[in-house]
């Protein structure tokens, strides 16, 4: 057969590629897999057990996170002066205190070491409220989100027991040092060097670090510094090893608090280490293992960006709605106007669509054995740093001149909000870090594949071809989220079949990516784009649908709202999909990569705009 | 003479925050789905109580609040500042609509002699009615000593000086325990229940028990007819000079 002759020869020569790029790519899973939700999104597969139905707290859990919400709400309502703390570029020292013997400084350290032990729904829960001053915000999460994170996540016994009682009553407090000067997407360029000492009882820690929140005020920092590590073959290799590195070692300095456009109450410096002594006890992990750890850290606390924003978000709605209904023009509140109205209904469905992926996150990273969510902490950083920037915009607009003045809080929260977008890993490089986890997952499944299609597995050509014939055809997709026994409620059937349908035509499309580009993939930074734009999407409506079926089963109020909300994003986000999935074929139309990138190639050529002045003559 | 009781009795109310909005049907406020929280002045109740007890004047401080089971939080709120222990008296939500002063001071009463306090605290008024009459009839079944908008309170052996807050200014009395005392804005700041010690008081016990295990009817006198909404604010005139104001107040038969 040979059309089967001319498929074996295609598969055989994209297995080829394809198994150079799977064993090409640095492995960015570091803890066992847990239930892969968004890498199976890549397969054309919505693995219901993981989002349906939507995550539940135990009665108990729900009992405690009421009791923690109203203090914090009342401190934040009463006693934080946003306003001040970002004139004066400091968050004042009675603050601070109160934030610590509020507890807030050790809000995931475990009960037995002096913290909080809030699990991950919770600790979400509380960054609404806390979210509510950006530079608070920012401190503490700086503080444990990623700086003493690492001594929970992987350090020993003893550097527990010694480190995180004082950093949970906010005696110490920590922060993170990666980033360098040379070295911020490309973390794994950084500079900074710890050598052994003669009597292997110190390493000496030399380096500069650069844009460390907490960086003035931190008495314990974890470090990432290059150690040589000798293999098992004799020879030796320059390896990121994690360190607990404290002030007192000596040798710790760091620089004048940088001027920053937003979260200026945060305190962001160089910190700068000249011969710091850091004994051997103080390695986090295994020497060598530090670029997992830092991804680990990274990982484990981006997903509560989506419930923080969303603090913010509802509060500014209420601000915004309050002024659209009362002030007139042409005799009319400005509620009355379609544009304003679109304004309120696009900053609701940001806010549901975050806060549904934020807890659907929580609540998976909450199953017992540590699954892997990396993915999808990455996909609700991404969506909620857009949509703050975005709704924050809006908000401001809605208000006009006065949005504009510094008398209102939107020009700070707009100031404040730009930063989502940047630390944390910019979105430019998560989008990366989606797309390619995604494939490489996709290609390994393919890889196996097209061997069977290589060794002439009868029974594999034939579901290939009848499959590929089938799509040409048309087909009905059907993933068990619609009928009867569907996961999602009837009143959001229409919505779960979009999803089945994106779903269905994002794995084929996968799938023939993979097969045209192989190894280079990593290269088409356009296509990467769209790759991860789509699955933020795919993930965004699994969300919303598995959160309102919820809350119609369990009859919360305003259901009807919520199924409102979930419908009119799943539309939007349907067509958004389909677009990107046509631009993502081979001769598309709407695809316009290439003279992009060879417009840029003439711009960057001369690193100007060349165009010739509209008003510029030949003589 | 740290062999001191203190009962302190708190209620749980609408937030002080919160916009008010009145029942269509005009037999109440709208309170489902409303945030609640602890009366303030009872909240300066718990504080006081709780900082006798780290003076070392007082060796117990139980709180107590009736109501349906959501009073839970409240009494919950009181042992994370620093109560001892709680008692839930448990009214169903249906008849808890119905609990007036006279109600909650009969099961005061009964609670403080149950429970020998020498000590019964409370705030001076609950925000949501309003009334300030609940310390006053619990003193009055009780045959106690009252001191009522308190401002200072300093315990004396077995006396209490109390310095109370009235319209013409300042009083002091002394009162033999065992005494009631209402609480007044300026005793105190109460203190953040910090998240640490919330989770602390989730260990602390909240007995639950009911009205008629105490012996007290809670049968009213009182129904309530009708709420409404203040009426609405009218646009003011504005005048130019003090003859004008002096004529549209004439006119208005105001003078």
């Amino acid at each position: 057969m040979s059309a089967c002759g001319r498929l074996l020869r295609s598969a055989a020569r994209s297995c080829r590629a394809l198994a150079a790029f799977t064993s090409s790519r640095r492995p960015l899973r570091t803890s066992p897999s847990g239930r892969a939700f968004a890498k199976e999104l890549f397969l054309g597969r919505i693995e219901k057990e993981a989002v349906f139905p939507f995550p539940e707290v135990s009665q108990d859990e729900f009992d405690e996170i009421s009791q923690f919400v109203g203090p914090v709400e009342k401190f934040f309502s009463e006693e934080v002066d946003s306003r001040r703390i970002d004139l004066e570029g400091k968050i004042p020292n009675e603050t601070l205190e109160k934030l610590k013997s509020l507890g807030l400084f050790g809000m995931q350290v475990p009960e037995e070491y002096g913290g909080l032990g809030l699990s991950n729904t919770m600790y979400a829960r509380m960054g609404e409220i806390i979210g509510l001053d950006a530079s608070i915000a920012v401190t503490l999460a700086a503080h444990q989100a990623i700086g003493l994170k690492g001594i929970i996540l992987v350090g020993s016994e003893e550097q527990k027991a010694k480190y995180l009682p004082r950093l949970a009553s906010g005696e110490h407090v920590a922060a993170f040092c990666l980033t360098e000067p040379a070295s911020g997407s490309d973390a794994a360029s950084i500079q900074t060097r710890a050598t052994l000492s003669d009597d292997k009882k110190h390493f000496i820690l030399n380096g500069s670090k650069v844009w460390i929140t907490n960086g003035g005020l931190a008495n314990i920092f974890t470090v990432f510094a290059k150690t040589k590590v000798d293999e098992a073959d004799g020879s030796s290799k320059d390896k990121i090893t994690a360190f607990i590195v404290e002030r007192d070692f000596g040798g710790v300095t760091n620089g004048k608090p940088e001027d920053k456009l937003g979260i200026r109450g945060s305190n962001t410096c160089e910190v700068h280490f000249d011969n710091t002594q850091v004994p051997v006890e103080n390695v986090l992990g295994e020497v060598g293992g530090g670029f997992k750890v830092a991804v680990n850290i990274l990982n484990s606390g981006r997903f509560s960006m989506g419930s923080t924003v969303a603090g913010m978000l509802k509060k500014i709605i209420e601000m915004t709605a309050e002024y659209a209904c009362t002030r007139k023009q042409f005799n009319k509140p400005l509620s009355e106007f379609g544009l304003i109205q679109e304004k309120f209904a696009l900053m609701a469905q940001k806010a549901y669509v975050m806060e549904s992926m934020a807890y659907l996150t929580a609540g998976m990273l909450d199953q017992p054995g540590f699954p892997d969510c990396s993915m999808e902490a990455a996909v609700v950083k991404v969506f909620s740093s857009e949509a703050a920037w975005q709704c924050v915009s809006e908000a401001l607009q809605i208000l006009g001149g006065s949005g504009y003045m510094r008398d209102y809080p939107y020009e700070r929260m707009l100031r404040d909000s730009r930063i989502l977008l940047i630390f944390e890993g910019t979105n430019e490089i998560l989008r990366m870090y989606v797309a390619l986890t995604g494939l490489q997952h996709a290609g390994r499944l393919l890889t196996a594949r097209v061997k069977e299609l290589k060794h002439g597995n009868v029974a594999t050509i034939m579901e290939t071809i009848s499959r590929r014939l089938w799509d040409t055809l048309g087909r009905n997709v059907d993933m068990g989220l619609t009928g009867k026994l569907g996961a999602v409620h009837p009143s959001m059937a229409d919505s779960a079949v979009k999803l089945e349908e994106n779903v269905y035509y994002f794995g084929r499309t996968v799938e023939t990516l993979l097969i045209r580009f192989g190894k280079t993939i990593v290269e088409e930074q356009m296509v990467l784009k769209r790759v991860a734009n789509i699955l933020i999407n795919l993930y965004a409506m699994t969300a919303v649908l598995s959160r309102a079926s919820r809350s119609i089963r369990s009859g919360l109020c305003n259901h009807d709202h919520e199924v409102l909300l979930a419908n009119t994003f799943c539309t939007e986000a349907y067509y958004q999909n389909l677009l990107a999935l046509s631009q993502l074929d081979k001769y598309s139309p709407e695809n316009v990569d290439e003279q992009i990138k060879k417009l840029s190639r003439q711009i960057l050529e001369k690193r100007a705009y060349i165009c010739a002045h509209p008003l510029d003559r030949t003589s | 003479m740290a062999e001191l009781r203190a009962l302190v009795a708190v209620k749980r109310v609408i937030d002080f925050a919160v916009k008010i909005r009145v029942k269509p049907d005009k037999t109440g406020v709208v309170t489902d789905g409303v945030k609640h929280s602890m009366n303030p002045f009872c909240e300066i109740a718990v504080e006081e109580a709780v900082r006798l007890k780290e003076k070392k004047l007082v060796k117990e401080v139980v709180a107590v609040s009736c109501g349906p089971t959501q009073c839970q939080e409240t009494i919950r709120t009181a042992l994370a500042m620093g109560a001892d222990r709680g008692i839930h008296v448990e009214v169903p939500a249906a008849e808890a609509d119905r609990l007036g002063p006279l109600q909650v001071a009969r099961v005061l009463a009964k609670l403080a002699e149950k429970e020998k306090v020498d000590l019964v605290l409370l705030g001076k008024q609950a925000i949501d009615d309003d009334c300030n009459q609940t310390g006053q009839m619990t003193a009055g079944l009780l045959d106690w000593p009252q001191g009522t908008f308190a401002s200072q309170l300093t315990v004396e052996g077995d006396k209490l000086k109390v310095e109370r807050e009235i319209d013409g200014g300042l009083e002091t009395l002394r009162l033999k325990l065992p005494a009631v005392v209402t609480t007044d804005l300026r005793l105190n700041e109460p203190r953040y229940a910090t998240l640490p010690n919330i989770m602390k008081a989730k260990k602390k016990k909240i007995e639950v028990i009911k009205a008629g295990d105490l012996g007290v009817d809670l049968t009213s006198k009182i129904s309530v007819v009708s709420v409404e909404d203040p009426p609405q604010r009218t646009a003011g005139v504005k005048v130019e000079t003090t003859e004008d104001l002096v004529a549209k107040l004439k006119e208005i038969g105001r003078i």
